[in-house]
């Protein structure tokens, strides 16, 4: 069969006739980066606390904004390939004649499961929480760990 | 569905805003969420800016105007890669127009957990005085 293209047409490719929807969902995506302006990786789980999973060589670090939590009412629990973050944020009740004008922040409970995408030794997890923000050291288990490889020339 | 007594915290995005001017570093400006509340004596703000420490905060009152700055540093390391990334970093910012009723010289400020508590004592003279009127 002889294709012909005419011109000022698009052409169309038997083959693959989703490609141009392909290219015209990845040009809105990039049309919606710009707008928000930040990284446009997966759609957001809507779940409290927004957090950031990172890895480096040794351990996978996930941090989450948690401002006014104390750690007495923060629980964290891992499994092997899993990290459990739930608690309660709480706002003290100020004066009760207090006259408000604003009231922004938010208070309540939070229960989230965040998968990593390797295995870690739990028996080495630590979490510190300073200044608002908790920031979970995951190291990985030795077998996870990249191993370099000799190559043998004979 | 049942009624229970704490709800859930719903995630909801950190709020961004383009700064008046150009910022000497790079990176987004959020506006944090702030509760203000006033009694009889003084004014107080509460605002949330997690990652903040002290010496990075500054809180600056001229003509009026009550200025708070945040500066956040990315906490990332050198050699991390981000595997999933749902929220930024990024200085607060965030601007109060005061009533003359404000002590500017008695503000005071507490920065604990990431949650910043700003008092802002009135001037002793604004309780209501009666004034007698003479007649002649």
């Amino acid at each position: 069969m002889i294709l012909r293209r005419l011109p000022n047409r698009p052409r169309w490719d038997w083959r693959d006739p989703f490609e141009e929807l392909e290219r015209m969902r990845r040009h809105m995506d990039r049309l919606f980066e710009g707008l928000s302006g930040r990284l446009l990786s997966e759609p957001t789980a809507g779940v409290f606390p927004l957090v950031n999973v990172t890895e480096g060589s040794d351990n996978y670090y996930v941090r989450a904004e948690l401002p006014g939590v104390k750690s007495g009412d923060m629980d964290i629990s891992v499994t092997g390939t899993s990290l459990s973050i739930s608690g309660e944020r709480k706002i003290p009740p100020e004066d009760e004649k207090a006259n408000y004008h604003r009231r922004e922040r938010e208070a309540g409970k939070f229960s989230r499961m965040i998968n990593l995408p390797g295995q870690i030794d739990t028996s080495k997890v630590e979490a510190h929480c300073t200044d608002g923000v908790l920031t979970v050291v995951l190291p990985k288990s030795e077998a996870a760990k990249p191993k370099q490889i000799t190559i043998k020339t004979s | 569905m049942a009624e229970t007594d704490t709800k859930a915290l719903k995630a909801k995005e950190k709020r961004e805003v383009s700064a008046p001017a150009e910022s000497t570093r790079p990176g987004p400006t959020f506006t944090p969420a702030v509760d203000i509340f006033e009694t009889d004596r003084e004014i107080t703000l509460v605002a949330d800016i997690p990652g903040v420490k002290a010496d990075n905060l500054h809180i600056d009152v001229r003509d009026n105007v009550l200025t708070l700055v945040g500066e956040v540093e990315a906490p990332e390391g050198q050699d991390e890669v981000d595997v999933l990334r749902e929220y930024d970093t990024g200085k607060y910012l965030r601007e109060f127009k005061l009533s003359e009723m404000i002590d500017q010289s008695k503000i005071e400020a507490e920065l604990k957990e990431g949650v910043l508590r700003l008092t802002l004592p009135k001037v002793e003279a604004v309780s209501p005085r009666k004034v007698k009127v003479k007649v002649e």
